[in-house]
């Protein structure tokens, strides 16, 4: 018997292969955006108006992590993006090995911008780097200025947090401010929008980043 | 919640490590969890029983799980604490500017293998 010593996180081997696909995202210039949030706060439909209003500048494309069902994936085909929908097999979250599927699942045609819808939870999907370029969370109003109380990690990994559902919070008590300084105190650098798909509110705002950084993604 | 995935990249770290230093039968591996690591072990303990019978390389391998105590600092007065006993507020101060220093981890520490 002999004993070696490792010292390595469990998730080593999934950190070491997202960074491999992220480099290769980076050589071929797409911009890999991974998109999370609790089921309900809004990802599909904050993807249907972004592709929408974005899809004449630039070439995007969806893929959809869901543990069932290809529902979403059908939504934004129906808008006109390609779409791949992704079945974790009853995993809580997508991982790198997963992400480089779904993407082999968008055949060879170039991508500047390709979102990974992942599952619905707060939790798991923080945990495992998918190779994205970006991480982007859903708060929507509906669940609450808590959150980032109750799920610190996902805030503390995310470079963007958007506040979904505005156009309700005359019905709710969610203190954007309250919600934004606890989401700070975790992430100091963490951009916020506030959106409506509804309206549109705060949609400019969100997509000139999104613009902003597919641009600085392909130098 | 995430046991399982954690489990399924666990198995192939370990298994690249076998192919790498030409091993050929882990029998134990040895990991250091934190207290708030959010990890169950009653149920990642079973998550491996059940998946290392499909690795040759771990079919036998037995888990140890060492707990690593969580530890909080509080910037207002500079100490530190337990976590799990005081949560987020500093129980010297009842200050709020705290943040974890160690117990979030899930580390493999070492493994023994036959000669």
């Amino acid at each position: 018997m002999k004993i070696i010593e490792l010292k390595e996180t469990v998730t080593a081997s999934n950190d070491r292969d997202a960074e491999v696909l992220r480099g290769e995202l980076k050589q071929k210039g797409t911009l890999l955006i991974n998109l999370m949030a609790s089921p309900g706060a809004g990802k599909t439909t904050l993807l249907e108006r972004t592709i929408r209003d974005m899809k004449d500048e630039l070439r995007i494309a969806v893929m959809e992590a869901d543990v069932d069902s290809d529902v979403d994936a059908v939504r934004i085909e129906k808008i006109g993006a390609k779409a791949v929908q992704a079945h974790t097999d009853g995993m809580c979250h997508m991982d790198a090995g997963m992400t480089r599927r779904a993407l082999e699942g968008l055949g060879d045609e170039p991508f500047d911008l390709v979102f990974l819808e992942n599952v619905g939870n707060l939790i798991c999907p923080a945990e495992f780097d998918t190779g994205a370029g970006r991480c982007v969370m859903l708060l929507s109003v509906p669940e609450g200025d808590d959150k980032p109380l109750k799920y610190p990690l996902m805030f503390s990994k995310s470079d963007v947090l958007i506040i979904t559902k505005t156009d309700v919070a005359p019905y709710f008590d969610f203190d954007v401010d309250a919600c934004v300084s606890r989401a700070r105190k975790l992430n100091p650098t963490i951009r916020v929008f506030a959106v409506s798909a509804k309206t549109g509110e705060g949609f400019e705002a969100w997509e000139e980043w999104v613009s902003e950084q597919v641009e600085t993604w392909k130098y | 919640m995430h046991e399982m995935g954690i489990i399924l990249h666990l198995a192939k770290s370990l298994e690249e490590t076998a192919a790498e230093q030409d091993i050929k039968k882990i029998t134990r591996v040895t990991l250091e969890v934190g207290e708030v690591s959010g990890i169950m072990t009653d149920y990642f303990v079973d998550c491996w029983n059940y998946f290392k019978k499909r690795h040759p390389v771990l079919d036998t391998a037995e888990l140890v799980l060492e707990t690593i105590p969580a530890v909080t600092w509080c910037d207002a007065c500079k100490r530190t604490y337990p976590t799990v006993q005081y949560g987020r507020t500093c129980p010297y101060c009842g200050s709020g500017e705290t943040w974890l220093l160690k117990g979030s981890e899930c580390v493999i520490k070492e493994i023994e293998v036959e000669d």
